[in-house]
């Protein structure tokens, strides 16, 4: 990480860039935040680590509307939701210097506190340098261990692969993680009966509280004004008032994203009822791969998405019950 | 004080729920709310915190207020009932009581809001004392002992056994409809369940929030903390996303609304959060523009408005929800002790 | 309540029709007075296309049991090309509400001309039908709406 700060420093110096988006030193061991540096003694405070799951593409959004060149620290995954803002004219390439860093997987809180660990005052081997294959966690409860891969985020565990897909500088080694089929989950819930589809989601999305933290996160959900926000349509925006309109938001929300969503896994990171969302996009990114052929969001710039093309013998949508 | 065995908890649970509504910390889907009790949902009382608070047994997330009808060219007005069945909240924390507390200066001072109010009315509390408080907790701060709760009944967990104690007329009545389950404790088992308290408190000194100060909020806070260019910067990773006001156990702001049935109108209300750009939207519009003010609403409310108008009560009660559950790892603790950080300077 | 329960099930089913094909089809099919059942409300719009994945929604959260969509054959569509968008979005969203749950059977597309009077009768009575077999749409439904 020092490398990596004091190259940040350099840049930031010799007038490259005029600020840095990265992460802030949290005041626990695990919550670093996303965070501006103007000031090369601000970076002092510059952190990278285990924790930094952060997708910190969509800030470029607001960033690109600042004066003057952001240096941006992506991981490799965060390149292609990058990639998708960039297709769709949401942020400004000329006024971006990315920081291709590292990656060895990211971890999550949700999944050590799962684990049975808690009251953690210091975590050993969430570096993002070193190959540390456990964490040690220093507990008030005492010393707690787990596996780094055991906590490691759900998207990690079907990552992407480790090459930044649009950078200007790389720093740091990557590693992929990948250790679990993508579309297992999806296949494993078509296998079910309509019955059981539904009272799985049923139970899963009964926790939603409307939070909209899911849409918030979202690099594709880049929409000024959402259409759930809207005064003039009939929707309760933040208000869990019947299970209808939980179903409504998820399935109309992964819709809008679908063929634009770059499976990054920040909706199912920020869920604080932990509820799978991704699974809704994946149900979409395993049906255009069947149906109209492999594709993935922001693997390069400036692609057409699935759902703004089309070919003269599509599949008709009576057909996907036998096929899909 | 009484006691249970654990394993006979079950049997207390379908006592109470003989009565009255029983809402308990139950495990669904891998997270743990207070919801409805039924014979076939598992209590979870392990899990420090539920992600909700149990805000909603007393103030729900959305409720309605009235429906209004359309027959032919009648139309009918018919107001939502108030609560009238007793209900009883069991596996609240010290922290969680604390927040109800924080809301009954809102909702019972006048105007009072008589849809809480008949819930306050027909709710019990049974407070759970925290065994194992974890790195997020700040409760202390504002005063509160996680190790002996308020409400209307407190218990706590010793081993394999349940102490209970009411505190309450409340408390005495629900102690006396479930009394054939519980048996008499012996001075000694009190003796250690004081021990067991002190072992608690000791723990809580060592959390890394224990001790934090809150000099320079509170009624001393004002004008310089509103205009502090610290917020500017502060804000700045805010997904405006309402979670932090929705597991929070003191935030009451709300929203009311209509839904269009097709043949009627329901009015009801919702939660609102500060965070959402629609926030008090007005005919005129917005008088807060940017995130960075609806970030700083928060903040300000919880720990200078609040306390300026009600005797110096903030209305953060430190269970260190938005520590945890924070997309972006901010909460009212960084805010705090980023204050803190430029006072030294 | 207890009214409605005895009560035969009689299915709430909305067809958006494209206004230039399938709207005219099902004009012909009542000139030709060729019969379909009366649980069908028609819904006409510009294009399949502007069919809102909401719009399928918000149908069945008010109380619809079946949702259909007809429009231009592929190939004939009055703005080109309009159909085939509409073709790629609904065979996601349906699979998507296969996918949650809501049977397969409750939401279709069908292509019908202006001249196919015939097709259009014959699809609409093959529908109600199915959705018959499948009876009320409980997962979908807004319980709001029916109080």
């Amino acid at each position: 990480m020092q490398e990596l700060r004091d190259r940040v420093k350099e840049l930031l110096a010799d007038g490259t860039v005029d600020r840095v988006l990265g992460w802030k030193a949290g005041d626990l061991p695990y919550n670093p935040e996303a965070a501006y540096f103007e000031t090369v003694e601000s970076l002092d405070e510059f952190v990278y680590n285990g924790f930094c799951g952060a997708n910190l593409s969509k800030m470029m959004i607001e960033a690109s509307k600042l004066e003057g060149k952001t240096l941006v620290c992506l991981k490799p995954c965060d390149t292609y939701s990058f990639n998708q803002l960039i297709t769709e004219h949401r942020v400004d390439r000329e006024k971006a210097y990315i920081l291709g860093v590292g990656c060895k997987g990211k971890l999550d809180m949700e999944k050590v506190r799962a684990l049975g660990i808690k009251g953690v005052e210091q975590v050993q081997g969430a570096e993002a340098d070193g190959d540390a294959e456990h964490l040690t966690f220093q507990t008030i409860y005492g010393e707690k261990n787990c596996s780094y891969s055991a906590a490691m985020l759900e998207r990690c565990h079907v990552c992407k692969g480790k090459e930044h897909r649009i950078y200007d500088e790389l720093i740091g080694e990557s590693k992929e993680t990948k250790d679990a089929e993508r579309f297992t989950e999806v296949e494993k819930i078509e296998a079910m009966s309509p019955e059981e589809k539904f009272a799985y989601f049923q139970k899963e999305l009964s926790k939603c509280i409307r939070c909209n933290a899911c849409r918030n996160a979202c690099p594709a959900c880049s929409c000024r004004k959402c259409v759930f926000d809207s005064t003039k349509f009939d929707s309760a925006q933040k208000a869990n008032v019947d299970s209808f309109e939980e179903r409504m938001f998820h399935i109309i929300r992964a819709f809008h994203v679908a063929g634009r969503c770059t499976d990054c896994g920040e909706c199912s990171r920020v869920c604080p009822q932990g509820i799978p969302l991704h699974l809704f996009n994946r149900k979409f990114i395993k049906d255009i791969d069947t149906f109209y052929g492999e594709y993935q969001a922001g693997s390069e710039a400036d692609m057409r998405g699935p759902l703004v093309s089309y070919t003269f013998d599509d599949i008709e949508p009576g057909q996907t019950a036998e096929r899909g | 004080m009484y006691k249970i065995e654990k394993a006979n908890l079950n049997a207390l649970f379908r006592k109470i729920s003989e009565t009255q509504d029983l809402i308990a910390p139950i495990r669904t889907a891998g997270q743990t709310n207070f919801r409805l009790w039924t014979e076939d949902e598992t209590v979870d009382l392990d899990t420090l915190k539920t992600v909700k608070s149990g805000k909603d047994a007393f103030f729900p997330q959305s409720e309605n207020l009235y429906t209004c009808v359309r027959e032919g060219k009648k139309l009918s007005v018919l107001p939502e009932s108030l609560k009238e069945k007793p209900f009883t909240v069991f596996g609240m924390k010290a922290c969680d009581v604390k927040g109800v507390e924080v809301l009954d200066k809102v909702f019972l001072s006048e105007p009072v809001d008589s849809f809480y109010a008949a819930r306050r009315d027909h709710g019990t509390i049974v407070a759970l004392a925290c065994n194992e408080p974890e790195e997020s907790c700040f409760c202390q701060v504002f005063g509160t002992d996680c190790a002996s709760p308020a409400g209307d009944v407190s218990v706590w967990i010793r081993e394999e056994e349940l102490f209970w104690q009411a505190n309450t007329e409340k408390g005495e009545a629900l102690t006396e409809a479930v009394r054939e389950l519980l048996t008499e404790t012996a001075e000694n088992e009190e003796q250690s369940l004081e021990e067991q308290k002190q072992s608690i408190r000791q723990i809580v000194q060592k959390l890394p929030y224990t001790g934090l100060s809150l000099e320079g909020w509170g009624t001393d806070g004002g004008q310089e903390r509103f205009d502090s260019p610290l917020w500017e910067t502060l804000y700045k990773p805010c997904l405006a996303c309402g979670t932090c006001t929705f597991v929070c156990p003191t935030c009451q702001c709300y929203d009311i609304k209509d839904y269009d049935t097709g043949h009627g109108v329901q009015r009801y209300r919702c939660w609102d959060s500060c965070m959402y750009s629609d926030f008090t939207m007005m005919a005129h519009g917005n008088n807060r523009t940017s995130q960075m003010q609806r970030f700083r609403q928060r903040f300000m409310h919880k720990l200078v408005y609040f306390p300026v108008n009600n005797d110096g009560m903030y209305s953060c009660v430190g269970c260190g929800r938005c520590v945890e559950k924070c997309p972006e790892a901010l909460n009212i603790v960084k805010v705090i002790k980023t204050f803190a950080k430029q006072g030294d300077k | 309540m207890s009214i409605e329960a005895n009560e035969e099930f009689k299915p709430k089913i909305v067809a958006f029709c494209c206004n230039w094909c399938s709207y005219a089809g099902a004009d012909l099919a009542g000139s030709s007075r060729l019969t379909y059942p009366a649980d069908v409300k028609i819904i006409r719009v510009p294009c399949s296309c502007r069919v809102n994945p909401m719009f399928i929604l918000r149908a069945f959260e008010k109380g619809a049991d079946g949702v259909i969509l007809c429009g231009c054959h592929p190939g004939d569509c009055h703005y080109t090309s309009g159909n085939y968008y509409a073709r790629r979005r609904m065979t996601l969203l349906f699979s998507m509400l296969d996918f949650i749950g809501v049977e397969h059977g409750r939401t279709r597309v069908e292509w019908v001309s202006a001249a196919e009077g015939v097709k259009f009768s014959k699809t609409m009575n093959e529908f109600v039908e199915k959705i018959y077999s499948l009876g009320k749409n409980v997962r979908l439904e807004d319980l709001r709406c029916k109080s």
